[in-house]
């Protein structure tokens, strides 16, 4: 038996602090909507200057601040303000003017004084901070006309590139709240009969279907049920959980509202990863935000419905993305999975039923109550409904975070809002659902993305990162890199992913190195198949999909490593060698200068030679060579 | 820093007074003193009545935790996939080589701990390296090199000041 700690919270309700009751029933919501969106003209003049955590870090606030100075010089009343992430990461800092969208990209706080001259006093474009197609060299002005918005479908994310976050006025203004008052009017059983007609399955990864879930956790008995939000976005290469909290954390509040209302949870909690602090920071006041106006805490909208948010910070651990090692954090334990049955909605957090759902389920709910579920299921598939966000990123054009219904081929996805891979190299592979998924080869790029045709490919929608891989991508070291990590991430309580993990690694070094031999292919497909049928929770039932999934479509590069002793991408350390090509080396002694080990010889004017047994591979050469002379075999 | 165990009790008091878990108290620990003394572990266990071996199997567990004083800057490297794909291991290296050290572990005079994350989502930057909470994006090795002259240059500035 499981050792479950009685709930502190149980023991002892702490008091809804600071609370400011200004909404007392669902009529006080709608007034201040109408009080709200009364003042506002249509079409109003207003720029946004993207906030995610990307353009934060090409400095978007000093962007929005300089904006912000030039048009109090002017007199200018429209507001300037910082939202959350609008997606385009590749082209960050964004700045928006609304209400035509017109789009700057790259933007400097320098420009500020030109954009607020020429086009907001002028209302002249500027040309040069406009998005330029790479294949027509076309300069396009907005933000609808540009690919990567135009052929994407945005639900979740649509709010994103329009509030202020940390507004509650400006969510309840945009419709926010309006579904919980919908579904607070409607029995429990009627919200979760709308979330089951929707279609909408867990975003999680797994795809179960939300409102049967929901269903499941209603039905168990007791007083006592909790829900919870898993925002332990662990999948390197996927962080569309953190723009949707960082952009538009109440739409998440919201969803877990209208969750714990049709559950009968009277507590809730977000688990979200230390490493997003400003996510952290956003849901926070959020939560305060709604606490202070009555929309969290006791007879919220005088329905006689309770419920509070806390928020608990992950430590670090991918595998608390498991829901039962999620539960175990949150008791303060050492987050370790446990066999299921039984299951959260059975006995989850303090061994009360519990619902788990992903930040992107949660955030899908309050747009299905709001809208209906007819209108939610027009999108996907007859299996798959509604939208999927992907975070597009590696060895693509337009990095960024993208969302489109289900369905979609992959083909439109890569190459007509990713806008296809840099530099004129060809497509390899997509790596969808990160160390739990598999990659799809070119051959396969017309398939359609849904739950069932990913995983007939031995893909998983999962959490929905999207790596693509070029050609210069090595599909054994990428098939490492990801077993790596699961490696260092198996908590080490089953043996199968612990013991068997480390010993797919270890094989996968060795080929790496130089050192496969014939029949290490076998094994690895051996091993990967008992590890996925033995394993105790998902992570380790997962982890050796990247590996058998490049042996099924990248076989040949696994050979080539093994018999031929070579890596046709030229990544493997341990079979490449670098070497100066003498029509091209000018003698400039560059390279010699900056090699850290001293492989380099050779006199100025000389031709340099590099010497392979003292030589690391480390690429510095080739990277300082103005004269192209260094070529890798 | 080394805080005095009175201190180091309030700061586990606060969050166990709170609705808090035992792994809250060590984060706040951990905020405070950039790793856990051997005296937090055991108070921790005292006010939160549990065996000093489960404290530790939870701060030995998590990554967050270090149970060895950190360095006075945090250089953390992004091992994220999109950065794996376009470079960053060379980038590492490069700091690893410079700094004298193995990721995770901390230079000897105290002054640095190379660490590797696990994405930062900030994919679009990659390879990213953040030194002390700044993010420096499309990295290289060469500019890994640049930043870490930059860094060591600030470093002994700081102390001679």
């Amino acid at each position: 038996m499981l050792k479950t700690p009685p709930s502190p919270l149980e023991a002892a309700p702490a008091p809804a602090n600071g609370r400011d009751p200004q909404l007392h029933q669902l009529a006080d919501l709608a007034d201040w909507r109408a009080a709200l969106t009364a003042a506002d003209q249509p079409n109003q003049p207003a720029i946004t200057v993207c906030g995610g955590t990307g353009c934060r870090v090409y400095g978007s606030e000093r962007v929005c601040q300089a904006l912000q100075r030039e048009l109090a010089a002017r007199g200018d009343g429209r507001p300037v303000r910082v939202t959350g992430c609008h997606g385009f990461c590749e082209r960050g800092p964004l700045v928006v003017l609304h209400p035509q969208r017109l789009m700057y990209t790259r933007v400097k706080p320098e420009d500020a004084a030109e954009i607020a001259a020429a086009t907001v006093d002028g209302g002249r474009v500027l040309d040069r901070l406009l998005y330029t197609e790479p294949q027509s060299g076309a300069r396009l002005p907005y933000e609808t006309e540009v690919p990567f918005y135009k052929h994407q479908h945005r639900l979740v994310l649509d709010l994103n590139g329009t509030l202020d976050p940390l507004s509650l006025a400006d969510y309840v203004a945009a419709g926010g709240y309006a579904a919980l008052a919908k579904a607070l009017a409607l029995t429990p059983a009627a919200v979760i009969a709308e979330v089951k007609a929707s279609g909408l399955r867990g975003r999680g990864g797994a795809g179960f279907p939300t409102g049967q879930k929901w269903d499941l956790c209603r039905r168990q008995p007791g007083d006592v049920k909790y829900v919870i939000c898993n925002a332990d976005e662990g999948d390197p290469g996927a962080y569309m959980d953190r723009s949707i909290m960082e952009g538009n954390p109440h739409r998440v509040l919201e969803g877990m509202l209208i969750g714990a209302y049709a559950i009968g949870a009277r507590r809730g909690f977000v688990y979200i990863r230390n490493e997003y602090p400003l996510a952290v920071k956003h849901l926070r006041a959020a939560i305060a935000q709604a606490e202070a106006r009555g929309l969290l805490g006791e007879n919220i909208l005088g329905s006689g419905f309770d419920f509070r948010v806390s928020v608990r910070l992950g430590s670090g651990a991918f595998v608390c993305g498991e829901e039962t090692a999620l539960m175990a954090s949150i008791e303060g334990r050492v987050g370790e999975p446990r066999p299921r049955p039984p299951y959260p909605a059975e006995a989850g957090l303090w061994g009360k039923p519990t619902n788990i759902n992903n930040v992107k389920s949660w955030a899908a709910v309050p747009l299905i109550l709001a809208n209906g579920a007819d209108w939610y299921a027009q999108l996907g598939t007859p299996t798959s409904k509604g939208t999927l966000i992907f975070s597009v990123v590696g060895k693509i054009n337009n990095t960024g975070l993208v969302e489109v219904p289900l369905g979609i081929s992959l083909r439109r996805l890569i190459f007509d809002i990713g806008g296809g891979i840099p530099g004129g190299k060809a497509f390899k592979a997509a790596q969808i659902g990160g160390p739990s998924g598999g990659c799809i080869p070119a051959e396969h790029l017309d398939t359609s993305i849904d739950y069932e045709s990913l995983t007939a490919l031995g893909a998983i929608v999962g959490s929905g990162g999207l790596v693509v891989a070029d050609e210069d991508t090595c599909m054994v070291d990428f098939a490492r890199y990801f077993m790596q990590f699961t490696q260092e991430e198996s908590c080490g309580k089953c043996v199968p992913c612990r013991v068997g993990t480390q010993a797919m690694l270890a094989t996968l070094e060795r080929i790496c190195a130089g050192h496969g031999q014939p029949g290490d292919v076998d094994y690895l497909l051996e091993l990967g198949e008992m590890i996925k049928r033995s394993s105790l929770c998902g992570l380790g039932q997962t982890a050796p999909n990247p590996v058998l999934s490049t042996l099924r479509y990248f076989r040949a590069e696994y050979d080539a490593h093994i018999l031929h002793k070579r890596c046709p991408a030229k990544v493997c350390k341990g079979l490449i060698t670098y070497a100066i090509q003498p029509e091209r080396c000018s003698g400039c002694q560059v390279c010699l200068r900056n090699c850290p080990a001293g492989a380099i010889h050779g006199a100025k004017q000389q031709i340099h030679t590099i010497d392979p047994a003292v030589c690391t591979r480390c690429g510095l050469c080739q990277s300082v060579c103005k004269f192209d002379a260094v070529t890798v075999n | 820093m080394l805080l005095p165990v009175g201190d180091l009790y309030q700061l586990i008091d606060q969050e166990a007074r709170g609705e808090g878990s035992v792994i809250a108290a060590l984060e706040a620990v951990q905020a405070r003193c950039r790793y856990l003394p051997r005296a937090a572990l055991i108070l921790a266990g005292e006010r939160f009545h549990l065996p000093l071996a489960d404290v530790y199997a939870v701060a030995t567990f998590y990554n967050a935790f270090s149970l060895k004083p950190k360095g006075r800057h945090c250089l953390q490297v992004c091992m994220g996939t999109a950065c794996h794909v376009r470079g960053s291991p060379r980038v590492l290296e490069r700091l690893a080589t410079r700094l004298g050290v193995s990721p995770g572990a901390t230079t000897r005079d105290r002054e640095f701990t190379l660490e590797t994350v696990n994405c930062l989502g900030a994919c679009a930057l990659g390879p990213i390296v953040v030194a002390d909470g700044e993010y420096s994006g499309q990295m290289t090795a060469p500019k890994a090199e640049m930043l870490w002259k930059r860094l060591t240059r600030q470093a002994a500035e700081a102390q001679h000041a």
